[in-house]
């Protein structure tokens, strides 16, 4: 081997591996082996099963709890039941939304497949042998299933534990099925501006209530240890952090004694956000019996039990002028949040961050209200790969862009160019509140538009239309906002929306960091490391990263509503840039010149007009050895990043399908998608997350939905009907990107997971009706299964 | 409860076991033998998380009792790296960033390794058939396509080279 | 999700299970394929306290000729059928079939067998069987059946075959050369069941339908063997009018329940519009264009 050589500049910043580099994954050498550490993969000595007895019903009293043919059963140790909850306070829980929640169920179903006892057995068959033995008996009462009734007088009441309280937990209500009331915006500017408008539209347009679905359901290991008294609870927990918080306020154990571990994830997607009934109950169990007990859902009991997301019910109204310059937004939604109010969205957010309403347009004025109420449905009210309700305001605002367009006689994207934010307007004060950071609209659409030769494909789709063939294109134009988030603005049971990042350097020059958020799949033990390597100067591949471990991890909110790095990834910047200025201490000390004659470069300190430096190693060593007087030893801080503001990812997406009018299927030919993410930390990862992304907005637009008959049954709560699209149904996407950095995140970034769900599902949306535009069809309701595109292709006779 | 032996070959390794009737095959693989690559997503044959090969056909373990399994020849995604050298398809995967969350990821090696023994040169739309009884939330499949393309192509390579 | 308990046979020879059928009665379960039957013992909704496994039953698989017959063992997988050269070139409309059957794992399992006894009507070979006249070989101690697919079901998952008897096989007769079949089948995704599916054979002389069969998946209590729809194609050119007429008869015939695949509007127009596109397709097989 020869003698090493200087490396040139371009040579050093290349071997860091940080911001801007399609990095491999860290995390995948040992998931492709087979040797993830997901939850069900934990085995502790002694370890027990919980299984679950469920409602049959949908609404009813239980007259009586029969356990003692279970506890008859081989392996079977114990049955819990409401009743043994209740003198430890655990048979209900309060919820994130400030209501409460059944453990198990106290005296009445509220749902089907409700939780009401839980069977605990040496193996996962026992316990479901223990189950069936289980007998309960009921008293069925009329179901409330369809929410546009739950406020009607004569409506069945849902919470008798609540009925006469003035508020639950979210401010004034007037009926006992009611939760909550929220208005934002100006109410009678908004008015006026309409009734003064040329042009008004119209439209009822429904959100359905899905599901996130992750591969892997959600479930726990709980292990009391008796000998020191410290709960230690693995599990499929988005914010480990949290749940520690709320395990000790509803136990009354010191926090310092709870233990939450969040092992690997096999997809979060919201689902695994809320505290469930099988957590409590497992750590319960744990506590009772002595031994782990460990408890995982079945996908039947996913489906139906744990976080829906969605089920807005919207009438949104656009007034403009004849030329479809938007002139004001209105804005009606009616909330089904099921038989709990266990929605997870910052507190003070009642319907989330819904009033983000007005997209990517310039609205002069605006007014939303939303009213929230109980049905006998499951509880939740997640944001499925979303921001708090970003996603349904993002559907109202671009599908009623898409109506305006077809009355006004304006060209879809045309009309969107008319109306966008222009780029000298940022920051940006929206009427419904927010204040936008940054962006550049027009520059994403034009560019998607040349991409996929627009004027083309309008042409094409002209030329089919006379031969009496649907095609559709579709344009998505949305912003999202993301990273919750200030904390003036945002708290989950109190706790400021912050996120953390602690790092430690090595004297030998590498690095080991902990954050208070945890990866289901993002790559964070990749992306995070490119932050620092960039901050610090030091190879990604030598830097550790950690979450999930509530032990060791600084505390933080967790991975949700792409937070991750607005928040988090600013802190482990910021973390790095304290370490970087205690470095220049010690450089400065070691160098014998003073802090102002450093500069920084690349991977090291340079003295200023000279060849001298010294590198992130070699004062790592130092740091250990050789500090100067009054500077402590070491090297290693933590950051928590409270951001200014939130971020507002945009893009621009165009679809074009093609239907077959006899059968209704819909052939997506092809997905454009221009993501604006900010600054891109690892391009490969950004092109996953757009991929998967997308994949789950064709899933939402054309086949979830989570159904229930009028008598409350759920419907299709398996895989055989629930819609996860297989690769051959699921489309191959093209993508694309424009770069507009956030000017208050320290490296500019912005979020990006959940950009392709939030823009993907109207684009498919405003593709499928523009098939139908020339028809006078201006909505047809999601998701559209080939049954439903059918039924609009019969009432217009074109399947003849 | 009727418990019988059984004997089979799991990933070249001789093995003896007792179970009972009612074992399905993956809880024997995951619990009694501790191979827990092999996942468990929707339990009713949809979602593919516990393919593994049994006598050179890939099947959902979830659906099959391990009984049934009694002297077959068994490979699990455990089964794929030659010692520290990755299989190209676990090289395919990582360098095409065919997998995020992992979860569906060792059934999809699975079923994509007997894939390309069924059809060594699959077109894009044969690699999306062939692993549509594996689903994966994450990735959209396009880099799980890619990742089978990248090992399909470097073990024909290799044997080209032969 | 586990299954509950049960004694677990795996006899050798088809009289073993015969025998063992005889003493049990209705306390086994035959399991071949099991992906029907597992996932219903895995939510106890089938408990059955036997389970005799005919998987090492070699005389029960496999597909060959015999004389003017094609007999298709009963458990012989899916994935057997695809590969069949036999079937390729004789009865391509099951290879076709099993194809859009379930998915590739499920299919190196699923069985034939399984798949026409089971009774569900959203299987999709018995509306195959039905339109190549297949014959179900059914044994038991007392001796062997031979019951026509078109006669074999009664409803949802009841058919003639007794508690004590054994699918063996399957006779097909062996489909004259220049017959054209297709089946054509629509539903949401791969692992589905049909939303509606047809299958057709149809065999053309001179110009017009010498001979055809028309039978469809899922849109009734059993696989539908339609007469009507085939009446509406013999003796034409099977012209617009006549495959329009074929349709309407498939769509008299269909009396499929709303699920989440559909309303019953839909899943009615998709039988016809199946039937259509099988019929098109078979007749392009038949005259070779």
């Amino acid at each position: 081997m020869s003698e090493a050589r200087e490396l040139t500049l371009e040579e050093r910043e290349a071997s860091i591996g940080g911001i801007g580099t399609a990095r491999k994954r860290k995390e995948d050498a040992r998931f492709i082996r087979g040797q993830g550490n997901y939850v069900d993969d934990i085995k502790l000595p002694g370890m027990l099963h919980g299984d679950f007895v469920r409602s049959a019903h949908a609404h009813a009293l239980i007259k009586s709890i029969s356990t003692e043919a279970a506890l008859e059963v081989p392996g079977v140790l114990a049955v819990v039941t409401a009743k043994d909850l209740e003198p430890l306070g655990l048979h209900w829980m309060p919820t994130l939304a400030g209501d409460k929640a059944a453990v198990l169920a106290d005296k009445k179903v509220h749902f089907q497949n409700q939780e009401i006892a839980f069977v605990v057995a040496t193996d996962r068959y026992a316990a479901m042998d223990g189950v069936q033995k289980v007998e309960v008996e009921y008293e069925a009462l009329p179901p409330l299933i369809d929410p546009t009734t739950a406020l009607d007088d004569d409506a069945p009441i849902i919470r008798d534990d609540v009925a006469s309280n003035d508020e639950v937990g979210q401010g004034p209500r007037h009926h006992p099925n009611h939760i909550f009331e929220w208005n934002v915006g100006d109410k009678e500017a908004t008015d006026a501006a309409f009734a003064a408008a040329e042009i008004t539209i119209r439209e009822k347009i429904a959100y359905p209530r899905c599901h996130p679905s992750p591969l892997e359901t959600c479930g726990c290991v709980a292990s009391m240890d008796a000998t020191n008294g410290k709960l230690t609870v693995y599990g499929t927990f988005q914010a480990p952090h949290v749940v520690r918080t709320v395990v000790s306020l509803i136990t009354s154990l010191a926090e310092s004694n709870i233990r939450i571990v969040s092992p690997d994830i096999g997809g979060g997607f919201g689902n695994k956000v809320g505290a469930y009934p099988g957590y409590i109950c497992a750590a319960a169990a744990s506590i009772v019996t002595g031994h782990p007990v460990k408890w995982i859902e079945s996908r039947i009991d996913n489906l139906s039990t744990t976080a829906f997301a969605r089920d807005y019910h919207m009438v949104g109204e656009l007034a403009a002028d004849k030329d479809g310059k938007i002139l004001a937004v209105r804005a009606e939604v009616l909330a089904d949040h099921g038989a709990f109010n266990t929605h997870a969205q910052p507190m003070k957010w009642p319907a989330g961050l819904f009033n983000i309403l007005t997209g990517s347009y310039d609205i002069p004025v605006g007014h939303v209200s939303v009213n929230g109420v109980y049905t006998n449905k499951a509880p939740g009210g997640v944001a499925y790969r979303c921001s708090f309700r970003v996603t349904e305001a993002a559907y109202l605002i671009e599908r009623l862009v898409d109506v305006l367009a077809q009355q006004t006689e304006v060209d879809k994207a045309e009309i969107r160019l008319r109306n966008f934010v222009q780029p000298a307007q940022f920051p940006y004060k929206s009427c419904l509140g927010w204040e936008y950071d940054s962006g550049d609209y027009p520059t994403a659409l034009k560019k998607v538009m040349a991409a996929v030769d627009y004027a083309g494909l309008r042409k094409e789709q002209a030329a089919k239309r006379a031969a009496g063939e649907l095609m559709g294109i579709g344009v998505s134009t949305f912003t999202e906002i993301v990273g919750a988030g200030p904390v003036r603005n945002c708290d989950i049971v109190g706790l400021g929306m912050f996120d953390s990042c602690e790092i430690r350097v090595h004297p030998t020059g590498s690095v080991i960091a902990r954050l208070g958020t945890k990866s289901q799949g993002q790559g964070h033990e990749t992306t995070f490391a490119q932050i620092i390597a960039t901050e610090l100067g030091i190879p990604s591949d030598n830097i550790v990263i950690e979450e999930g471990d509530t032990d060791t991890a600084p505390y933080g909110l967790g991975t949700y509503g792409s937070r991750s790095t607005p928040v988090a990834g600013a802190a482990a910047a910021r973390a790095a840039r304290k370490i970087r200025e205690k470095a220049k201490q010690i450089a400065a000390h070691v160098l014998e010149v003073s802090e102002q004659d450093l500069e920084w470069e690349v991977d090291r300190f340079k003295v200023a007009g000279s060849d001298v430096s010294m590198t992130m190693k070699a004062i790592a060593m130092a740091a250990y050895s050789n500090v100067p007087e009054g500077l402590e030893h070491g090297l290693e801080t933590a950051a928590y990043y409270d951001p200014p503001n939130f971020t507002y990812p945009f893009g621009a997406y165009i679809c074009v399908v093609d239907i077959d009018r006899f059968t209704g299927d819909v052939k997506v030919r092809r997905f454009y998608a221009l993501d604006d993410c900010g600054t891109r930390i690892n391009p490969m990862v950004i092109d996953g997350q757009i991929h998967g992304g997308l994949a789950e907005a064709f899933a939402i637009a054309m086949g979830q939905e989570i159904i229930y008959d009028e008598t409350g049954n759920i419907l299709g709560a398996s895989l055989m009907d629930y819609f996860l699209p297989s690769a051959v149904e699921t489309p191959t996407w093209e993508t694309d990107f424009t770069v507009t950095p956030c000017p208050h995140h320290p490296i500019g970034a912005k979020g990006i997971g959940e950009s392709p769900n939030v823009g993907g599902v109207p684009a498919f949306s405003n593709a499928i009706i523009d098939a139908f535009a020339h028809h006078g069809v201006r909505h047809m309701s999601m998701p559209h299964t080939q049954s439903k595109v059918w039924q609009t292709l019969n009432e217009l006779g074109l399947n003849k | 409860m009727s418990s019988q032996k059984i004997s089979l070959t799991i990933n070249g390794e001789a093995v003896e076991a007792e179970v009972e009737a009612r074992t399905l095959l993956i809880h024997f693989l995951r619990e009694q033998r501790n191979l827990t690559g092999p996942h468990i997503g929707c339990e009713t044959s949809h979602c593919g998380a516990c393919t593994v090969d049994l006598n050179g056909k890939s099947v959902k373990s979830c659906t099959i009792f391990a009984v049934q399994a009694d002297g077959g020849e068994l490979l699990t995604v455990e089964g794929l790296a030659n010692g520290a050298e990755l299989h190209p398809l676990q090289e395919g995967f990582y360098e095409s960033h065919g997998l995020q969350c992992g979860y569906c990821t060792p059934g999809m090696l699975t079923r994509a390794y007997r894939l390309l023994q069924e059809n060594p040169d699959p077109s894009d739309d044969e690699i999306r058939i062939g692993i549509s009884g594996n689903l994966c939330r994450c990735t959209g499949y396009q880099n799980i396509v890619k990742a089978v393309r990248y090992a399909a192509d470097k073990i024909n390579q290799a044997e080209g080279a032969d | 999700m586990t299954p509950g308990v049960f004694e677990y046979h795996r006899p050798k020879a088809v009289d073993e299970v015969l025998a063992l059928l005889g003493q049990l009665g209705d306390d086994a379960k035959v399991l071949a394929g099991g992906h029907s039957l597992v996932p219903m013992m895995k939510l106890r909704l089938a408990e059955p306290a036997h389970l005799i496994d005919i998987n090492a039953i070699d005389a029960l698989r496999g597909i060959r000729q015999d004389g003017a017959a094609i007999i298709i063992g009963a458990a012989t997988t899916q994935a057997e059928v695809i590969a069949s050269d036999l079937l390729v070139a004789k009865c391509s409309i099951l290879p076709e079939a099993a194809a859009q059957i379930a998915d590739p794992q499920v299919r190196n399992c699923a069985t034939v067998g399984g798949n026409c006894a089971n009774g569900d009507p959203g299987n999709d070979d018995p509306a195959i069987m039905m339109a190549l006249d297949a014959s179900y070989v059914l044994r038991s101690q007392g001796g062997e059946r031979q019951v026509a697919a078109r006669d074999f079901y009664e409803g949802v998952y009841a058919t003639v075959l007794a508690d004590n008897e054994l699918l063996t096989e399957i006779r097909i007769p062996t489909p004259a050369a220049g017959v054209g079949m297709s089946y054509q089948k629509i539903k949401r995704k791969v692992g589905d069941y049909a939303i509606a599916a047809a299958a057709v054979t149809l065999a053309m002389a001179d110009g017009r339908c010498a001979d055809a069969a028309i039978a469809l998946t899922n849109v009734g209590d059993t696989a539908l063997f339609s007469s009507a729809a085939a009446d509406a194609i013999k003796g034409t050119s099977v012209d617009a009018a006549a495959i329009d007429a074929a349709a309407q008869a498939a769509m008299a015939a269909a009396a499929p329940a709303e699920d989440l695949r559909g309303t019953v509007a839909y899943r009615t127009a998709m039988a016809g519009q199946m039937t259509r596109r099988a019929i098109v397709q078979a007749l392009s097989r038949a005259t070779g264009s």
